[in-house]
């Protein structure tokens, strides 16, 4: 606790930190790298279900998770008006998992009782206001015990000459390290351990995506996104055991070294009136692995004034299992893939909740660069008896 | 898959011009198309928690241990 204490004062301190150098500049456009605005997004994350995948299906999901991230966003112009932006952003996640815990089943509590990931990302674009182009590169990180990875990504958008059409092509990368860590029964001589370093397996996902917006008039807007996914290496996780139907001794589940993913996805944005605002989004997805699930979600922002505004949402979630799932003990030992996660079962989500954001024209409670502060609760339930509550707090500082 | 395909079509066709003039609801805050950040670690979870993921912003596979 007082590692988290740590961070969240040093994540304070690097925000009065920033502003030493935020300059006003709201119509020169300037030619020196200026802060354009600083967010800090805090999140408090609790769940708990009886379908634990480190068991073979059975047993506590119990999970909290406390994550922050902090990103500050700079621009300047060159010589030919072309604006350069650039956003630091670090994120740093503090959770323990009453599942994760029962890796070793002998231990009253084991070092996997809790963890800490790491993940901060660079990201850069630059555009060209007269030509409509963007040109943006992006570079991330993420480390936590049992995982590294490192991404990279580049972006191509282009606007239509009356700026209501914008088309965006995306491609990126996640080059992943899982560490082999076995249920503790499964681990025998040589098999790695916390002394000697567990062996690692390679995972790599790469995605390619477009995007078209378009303004379908005054009050309305629209925007398509497709993906493509392609992933490879170790997809499945080394410590979820999976119990057979003839009580054969618990393996750890094995799925395929490939998965191929489409997501295709509609945003619909309509000002309703002068205070409401819909903001809905659905998405089909399919995968090789027999998923395939359909995602409703619909906001209505509720805006009393310019700086005031009140959230309510909802989204409903359905999926089908992948091929290679069974609950606990319902696969055979003859079976090619296995699995008992029931992340990947077939299931139908609710999430719903509400968010209130406040602005203020002099800054919250007076403070001129806290531009704004929105805080959202919501409620997760999902059919197999896994509930979740998650409180977010957004902090801008411009 | 038809109702997605007619969509793009009504993208692809011509829509009402709008003038720059005209756009103080499109430009507004909340009618931004990206997804706003106080979700950033609710769409987290839910790539987690949930089988499928992408084209919202969030992760699509990858850079977590997530499915």
């Amino acid at each position: 606790m007082k590692k988290i204490c740590l961070v969240i004062t040093g994540l304070c301190l690097s925000i009065i930190g920033a502003f030493a150098q935020v300059s006003d500049s709201s119509a020169y456009k300037s030619r020196k790298l200026v802060v354009e605005e600083v967010n800090l997004v805090s999140s408090y994350y609790h769940q708990d279900g009886n379908n634990s995948a480190v068991e073979g299906g059975i047993g506590s999901e119990k999970l909290t998770d406390f994550a922050n991230i902090l990103e500050v966003k700079m621009y300047h112009y060159d010589k030919k008006n072309r604006k350069h932006s650039w956003a630091l952003e670090a994120g740093i996640d503090y959770y323990t998992s009453a599942s994760s815990d029962r890796i070793d089943t002998k231990a009253n509590s084991s070092a996997s009782s809790s963890d800490i990931r790491f993940y901060p990302m660079v990201s850069c674009n630059m555009e060209n206001e007269v030509k409509g182009t963007n040109i943006g590169l992006h570079a991330s990180f993420s480390t936590e015990f049992d995982y590294q990875s490192i991404g990279f990504g580049a972006s191509f958008g282009k606007k239509s000459k009356d700026r209501n059409r914008e088309l965006t092509l995306r491609a990126q990368a996640y080059l992943d390290q899982v560490s082999i860590i076995l249920p503790i029964e499964l681990r025998g001589f040589g098999g790695g351990g916390e002394d000697e370093g567990y062996p690692r397996e390679a995972r790599n996902s790469y995605s390619f995506s477009a995007s078209v917006s378009q303004v379908i008039n005054e009050r309305l807007q629209l925007m398509l996104i497709t993906e493509l996914v392609k992933q490879d290496g170790f997809l499945a996780l080394p410590f979820h055991r999976v119990i057979f139907n003839d009580n054969s001794p618990a393996r750890s589940e094995k799925l395929p070294s490939s998965r191929f993913k489409v997501p295709i996805g509609l945003r619909a944005n309509y000002f309703m009136g002068d205070h409401l605002v819909l903001r809905s989004f659905y998405r089909y997805y399919q995968d090789d692995w027999g998923l395939n699930s359909h995602t409703a979600d619909i906001e209505a922002v509720y805006k009393f004034s310019s700086f005031v505004s009140l959230t309510p949402f909802y989204r409903y979630y359905k999926q089908t299992a992948i091929d290679y799932f069974a609950p606990y003990q319902q696969h055979k030992p003859t079976d090619e893939f296995y699995t008992s996660n029931y992340d990947l079962s077939a299931f139908t989500s609710h999430f719903y909740g509400a968010g209130i954001r406040l602005g203020a024209p002099r800054g919250v409670l007076g403070i001129k660069k806290w531009n704004m502060v929105e805080i959202r609760y919501g409620r997760y339930n999902r059919s197999t008896n896994l509930n979740a509550n998650i409180i977010s707090m957004h902090l801008k500082f411009k | 898959m038809l109702l997605l395909l007619f969509l793009l079509g009504l993208l692809g066709s011509g829509c009402t011009s709008v003038k720059e003039y005209q756009k103080s609801r499109i430009n507004d805050g909340e009618m931004e198309l990206s997804g706003r950040k106080i979700q950033k670690t609710e769409i987290s979870f839910q790539t987690y928690r949930e089988g499928s993921s992408g084209a919202n912003g969030g992760k699509t596979g990858g850079g977590c241990g997530c499915n």
